[in-house]
């Protein structure tokens, strides 16, 4: 696939946007095209957010897209926009520790992966972003685990550098719980 | 310099720092703020002027006296702060001094919303402010040539001494992309002959846009439109993706472009010859180009994100040339590939049956 | 052998330009004040002008500095952005009440409130004048003007607009005082009050305005010695002269008088 588009959705708060710029960065520093847009506006302020990352070969058109091939959400609301919208043969992310309905669509992968409990046990329960990345990696390497370890490592806030240890083992662990699953459900 | 992710807002502030931007006077508007918020640390940081105004109104006149005193200088808003400038637009034209304005369109209109438009095509292009005169329009697709046009916008305001309007739009501002910036250039020492520096040694400089006499002020106006024609002659700029055999052609701008070219690689895989003809410079606007491009091919189809205004403008270049149809979105909408494309079917439709209604065409 | 004494003669800072104000009117004066002001500082070389619109929208023909002229209302932004890139000039508005006190009153008090380094000479003849005498927001109550013309009525168009008194509020502003141009002793008065004005920005101690009651004699339908009386009577009584505001550093100055 030579362009793949992201939704990454969730509530304010849940670490939508960062979890989207790691991916561009992984992408970038894995010499692809990659484009990286937030939702703005009052949405984000305590509503929902999301950003869509298309990571591709060729030079990017359109930064946003109706139907994603891989859709993240972090939340029920989200779940429940855009389980429906993620392309046929697409992948949906779920985190499994706050969204308990399920697709009932056969023509998509889903990855469940409890976000929330995978950061509050080997981190902060505030890393869920970066859990939920990790399990679409495992499904999808669109960028090498490696790559988005080292975009953590270059752009993860100063003020949040003491939590760089716990980052890189909840995206391992996201990765992980993915990865040892079988596949669809 | 390396590639970096960076968002428009901050790119486009960045490029004007390292422009040589001296001074930098705005209001907080949504979907520019981080592009002022950027300008409040660095330019401080750099020991240059940064001041946050009380209004629009206020800002531009900021801008209109550091220009007078011959600065490098900018300001930047979104569409409704833009209504508010154009007063000293107008004066800044008339007094031929050059300034920087970075526009990040957002729905109309009123206060419309925040999300990305091409609403101001008319506002910039054509009727700016009182009077005859059109700024230079540079119409950004990427974050790479948001930081480009916004370098070339401060050297384009010097060359002609003139007002520059970087047109970009809320997608361009909000997205990220890898970009490089250009090296920081070194300060401008000396101020222009013509600024107001202190009349010492020298006759007093006025700069002013009264003229009393009727002859006077047409002779200014003549002095503006040679300096509009040269303008004219000299800077228009164009992108052309896909041209080879096409015999439709999708013409659209800025974010618009972007979708468009999305959907003209997905035609092209369907096998419809359809390129894409991207103005940069939307004044001057790419005219002989387009002329040229009529005689070549059938169908011209203008995209934007408003109800059609550059459509206008491409119609009546192109005359009976080819035929002419818009698709667009407004209300902050972008359009989709899909809808481009539902329209671009319809059109070769019609072309096989007359009576086929060609879907969402405006004629 | 005859010697000669000059002891009047045209200020450095004027240029050689017959004025365009009408027979009485007091601008003339003003301007002759502020370039004596500007000779005697010996500030020409480094003075910038921000003209406005009205009246004296040609003041930059007057006096023989740099000068820019500003939209309508805006000179203390513009001279904002002046003043902030080149903190070593001296720079000035002249704006009337149309210009400063309704349709600039926002520049005008924002840039106080920034304690802008800058001097506004501030016109106040109660009434528009290049339009052809309409009613300002400093016109008096009663007064009659082409756009009042049973006078201003306090119900419909509110009260008269104390421009000095308003700025001396502000924490920013280093000077704000009102003089009168209406005979010789409130001439001089008014020239060493246009002085301290300048000597505050030249220290850097903020924003500086002196409000100056002026004649209009075409607009009001009077002769000049009339408008003279008219400014004492009819003007002081609501605009009381005075030092509203005076920063320290200048304020010993200012009890002599300001010599």
């Amino acid at each position: 696939m030579s362009e793949t588009s992201v939704v990454i959705a969730g509530f304010g708060g849940q670490g939508v946007l960062f979890a989207g710029q790691l991916l561009a960065y992984a992408g970038m520093e894995n010499g692809r095209f990659v484009t990286w847009i937030p939702s703005y506006g009052p949405e984000m302020r305590g509503g929902t957010a999301h950003c869509t990352v298309i990571i591709s070969d060729r030079p990017i058109g359109a930064p946003t897209v109706t139907r994603p091939d891989i859709a993240i959400v972090l939340n029920q609301p989200s779940f429940d926009k855009y389980e429906p919208l993620v392309k046929p043969g697409g992948l949906l992310v779920v985190n499994s520790s706050l969204v308990t309905a399920s697709s009932l669509r056969d023509d998509l992968e889903l990855a469940l992966v409890p976000a929330d409990a995978l950061a509050e046990q080997f981190g902060t329960r505030q890393l869920l972003n970066v859990a939920a990345l990790g399990a679409m990696l495992a499904k999808r390497p669109l960028v090498a685990l490696t790559a988005v370890d080292q975009a953590l490592r270059n752009h993860l806030p100063a003020s949040k550098a003491h939590l760089l240890a716990a980052n890189l083992t909840v995206l391992e662990k996201g990765y992980a719980h993915c990865v040892q699953l079988p596949l669809a459900q | 310099m390396s590639k970096q992710l960076l968002k428009g807002n901050v790119a486009l502030a960045e490029a004007a720092i390292r422009a040589g931007c001296e001074a930098y006077f705005g209001y907080p508007i949504t979907p520019q703020t981080e592009l002022l918020e950027h300008m409040a640390r660095r330019m401080i940081e750099l020991n240059r002027v940064f001041l946050q105004a009380e209004s629009e109104v206020a800002a531009i006149n900021m801008v209109y006296g550091a220009a007078v005193a011959g600065t490098k200088v900018m300001t930047s808003s979104s569409s409704p702060g833009i209504s508010l400038m154009q007063e000293g637009f107008s004066y800044i034209a008339g007094s031929n001094v050059p300034v920087v304005v970075i526009d990040v369109m957002r729905g109309g209109p009123g206060l419309g919303n925040i999300q990305p438009s091409q609403s101001d095509y008319n506002q910039i292009t054509k009727s700016a402010g009182h009077g005859d005169f059109h700024p230079i329009v540079l119409a950004p697709a990427t974050v790479q040539e948001a930081i480009d046009l916004t370098v070339l916008a401060f050297d384009l305001a010097e060359t002609y001494r003139t007002l520059v309007i970087v047109a970009a739009d809320g997608a361009i501002g909000q997205m990220m992309e890898p970009a490089e910036l250009p090296p920081m250039r070194p300060k401008r020492e000396k101020r222009p002959f013509w600024a107001l520096t202190g009349a010492a040694g020298r006759p007093k400089n006025v700069i002013t846009s009264l003229y009393l006499g009727a002859d006077n002020l047409e002779a200014l106006n003549n002095q503006i439109q040679d300096k509009l024609a040269l303008i004219q002659g000299h800077e228009v700029r164009y992108d052309c993706y896909r041209m080879e055999d096409a015999d439709s052609v999708l013409v659209a701008f800025g974010t618009a472009a972007r979708v468009a070219q999305t959907a003209v690689d997905h035609l092209r895989q369907e096998g419809f010859p359809v390129g894409l003809l991207r103005p940069i410079t939307l004044w001057p606007f790419p005219e002989r180009p387009l002329r040229e491009l009529a005689q070549q091919v059938d169908t011209l189809l203008v995209v934007e994100m408003n109800a059609g205004q550059m459509f206008h403008d491409v119609k009546e270049v192109v005359g009976d040339q080819a035929e002419v149809y818009f698709t667009g979105r407004t209300g902050g909408a972008i359009p989709t590939p899909d809808e481009i494309e539902r329209v671009v079917h319809g059109l070769y439709n019609y072309y096989l049956d007359p009576d086929y209604s060609p879907v969402g065409v405006l004629a | 052998m005859i010697s000669e004494k000059v002891v009047y003669e045209r200020p450095v800072a004027l240029s050689v330009n017959r004025t365009h104000y009408c027979p009485g009117c007091t601008h003339g004066t003003a301007h002759r004040l502020v370039a004596e002001t500007i000779d005697e500082l010996n500030i020409r070389e480094r003075t910038i002008l921000v003209a406005s619109v009205g009246c004296s929208v040609f003041a930059y023909d007057y006096f023989d500095v740099d000068a820019c002229e500003a939209p309508h209302g805006r000179a203390p932004a513009m001279a904002t952005g002046i003043k902030r890139v080149s903190p070593d000039n001296i720079v000035f508005t002249y704006q009337g009440d149309g210009d400063l006190a309704s349709i600039g009153i926002g520049e005008a008090i924002h840039a106080a409130s920034r304690g802008e380094n800058i001097t506004i000479i501030f016109i106040n003849n109660a009434v528009y004048g290049m339009t052809g005498g309409q009613m300002a927001p400093t016109s008096l109550i009663g007064q009659k003007t082409t756009s009042s013309p049973l006078g201003r009525d306090p119900k419909l168009s509110g009260t008269p607009l104390h421009i000095a008194e308003l700025m001396a509020g502000l924490p920013g502003v280093a000077y704000s005082v009102r003089r009168s141009l209406h005979d010789a002793r409130h001439v001089i008065q008014a020239k060493k009050a246009i002085r301290l004005a300048f000597e505050a920005q030249m220290q850097h101690l903020g924003f500086s305005l002196v409000e100056l009651l002026s004649t209009c004699p075409t607009n009001w339908g009077v002769a000049p010695g009339e408008a003279c009386d008219w400014v004492r009577e009819e003007m002081i009584p609501v605009y009381p002269l005075g030092d509203f505001k005076v920063a320290e550093p200048l304020r010993a100055r200012s009890q002599r008088g300001g010599q």
